[in-house]
């Protein structure tokens, strides 16, 4: 493959966008910097969003790649992938992992659709302690295997299940890319202990007082239109 | 030799972060430890203040990097404890005059010349709190018993985790045991229980702190300072003596008590 097909540069209405084919990835990530290194006048101070397609990339590659491009004033604002890996790991680093086509006659508005993830009952696991800043946003379940600290937001397009404390923000049901609204009054969340500082379901928003705090295990739905709690797992 | 690099850093400003570092440079280095201190906030610089050494600046970390100097040029001694050296920020450029691979660098070449290096951090998440974790082996987060700056501390462990710098130990300073025993501040419980890292070390608010800065002197070498005391325990924790947590609940000194069961004072 001629290596100007391995790294496709496009414009976007604010920021570029780079997408890498695969490959060995230190191997592409050599030949991005040669292209940009060639013409660092043009991507000085660029917004960039990157579609890595199908590379696995672990925090530490995805840290060092953001480090190299800030180094060149160039902010990684965006990683886009078909491996769940990385799109975890982009989250992780609060990077968005999913961009809007801004032009309809760039790109192949096909492949943008087929980026639309998550449908049925995909979960998104997330083996940590989610802290202060820290933000998870899925369109479909998220399961976490740690607390939620105060500071940290968690949205779902589905459900939300805390194997820990929950003491930040959850949003299940919503929309994830409008973020603070959505449709799905099915979605519910579990926590070992329902303490969050703000819940939504749907459209539904609660910022529970200490009294509506659970230092339990406790699972909040929706019934007829209004928050309900009831013991997790015990039915 | 081959120096351990440890990091101070907290997210918030004002906790402490340069009281710390000099007084465990001074601490490990009345250890017999070759330390030097590395102050990573440019632009802001302090640490020679807080360490007595600013009337000896001649080079700083950006004519270092940037090869205006030697390394050693840099490294100011510190002439009351053998062993101790201060590689000074510099005050009229910004974060930006460094790099984190410059910061990688500047430990690689600092490694074989000293026992540890201790890098100072400023206030906040952006550059130059990326600059001062990038070469640390090991990071102290140090936080107060507020909830601000636990929530600012807990920010700062979700960052280094997500960049796989390790688990850090956690130093909470400025506790103030009265307070605590009245519900008026977080306990060392409340603290750990949100941020759940290992701890190496709690201070407590002591004037003499105040004292010391304004001297020069950083508290671990006043014998007589419990806060001292304290960071002179973490120095022997860093290498790795375990050592019992201090009682804070005592908190005059033996003569005090005894003056006044003596009816003095
Ligand atoms: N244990 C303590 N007891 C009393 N005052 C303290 C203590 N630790 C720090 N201070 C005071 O807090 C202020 C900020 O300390 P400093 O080390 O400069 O913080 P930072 O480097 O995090 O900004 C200083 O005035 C210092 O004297
Ligand atoms: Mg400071």
């Amino acid at each position: 493959m001629p290596t100007s097909s391995l790294v496709q540069i496009k414009g976007l209405r604010d920021g570029i966008l780079i997408t890498l084919g695969s490959g060995e990835w230190d191997y592409i990530q050599a030949l991005l910097f040669t292209q940009i290194d060639e013409r660092l006048g043009f991507f000085t101070g660029a917004k960039l969003a990157l579609d890595v397609g199908s590379h696995s990339l672990r925090v530490a590659n995805m840290t060092a790649l953001r480090d190299k491009l800030s180094e060149r004033e160039i902010s990684l604002w965006a990683v886009v992938s078909e491996s769940p890996k990385t799109v975890n790991t982009a989250q992780l680093l609060g990077l968005a992992t999913r961009i809007s086509m801004q032009r309809p006659n760039e790109g192949s508005p096909k492949k943008a659709k087929e980026k639309e993830i998550p449908k049925g009952n995909s979960a998104l696991w997330v083996e940590k302690t989610l802290r202060s800043g820290e933000r998870v946003k899925y369109a479909g379940n998220i399961i976490v295997m740690g607390d939620v600290n105060p500071g940290a937001e968690i949205m779902a397009g589905g459900n939300i299940l805390v194997w820990g404390r929950l003491r930040g923000a959850v949003y299940a049901g919503v929309d994830v890319e409008k973020g603070h609204t959505g449709q799905n009054k099915d979605a519910f969340i579990c926590a070992l202990t329902m303490t969050p500082s703000r819940l939504q379901i749907a459209s539904e928003i609660k910022n529970p007082t200490d009294h509506e705090k659970f230092q339990k295990a406790v699972k909040v739905s929706l019934k007829d239109g209004k928050f309900h709690a009831e013991n997790w797992r015990e039915k | 030799m081959s120096a351990k690099i440890i990091t101070v850093t907290s997210g918030k400003g004002g906790v402490g972060k340069t009281t710390a570092i000099a007084s465990l440079g001074i601490a490990l280095a009345s250890l017999g430890e070759k330390v030097v201190c590395v102050d990573g906030d440019i632009g802001l610089r302090n640490l020679d203040v807080i360490m007595g050494l600013e009337n000896r600046i001649v080079y700083d970390i950006v004519d270092v990097v940037e090869g205006r100097c030697r390394l050693r040029q840099a490294m100011i001694r510190d002439k009351r404890v053998p062993g101790l050296f201060l590689i000074p920020a510099a005050q009229t450029r910004d974060k930006n005059a460094l790099s984190p691979s410059d910061m990688i660098r500047l430990g690689d070449e600092l490694r074989p010349e000293v026992d540890w290096v201790l890098i100072d951090s400023p206030a906040g998440i952006e550059r130059g709190f990326k600059n001062s974790i990038a070469a640390a082996d090991r990071v102290l987060v140090l936080t107060n018993p507020e909830i601000s700056a636990v929530r600012d501390a807990d920010r700062v462990i979700g960052i280094l985790e997500a960049e796989e710098k390790g688990s850090p130990e956690l130093i909470i300073n400025r506790v103030n045991y009265e307070m605590v025993q009245n519900g008026e501040m977080l306990s060392t419980e409340d603290v750990l229980d949100l941020l759940a890292i290992k701890l190496i070390g709690v201070v407590p608010e002591d004037k003499s702190v105040l004292v010391a800065a304004n001297q020069g002197m950083p508290v671990s070498l006043d014998n007589d300072s419990r806060a001292g005391q304290a960071f002179r325990n973490i120095a022997m924790r860093l290498t790795g003596k375990e050592v019992p947590f201090m009682d804070l609940a005592e908190k005059d000194g033996f003569w005090d008590k005894f003056s006044k069961l003596a009816g003095g004072n």
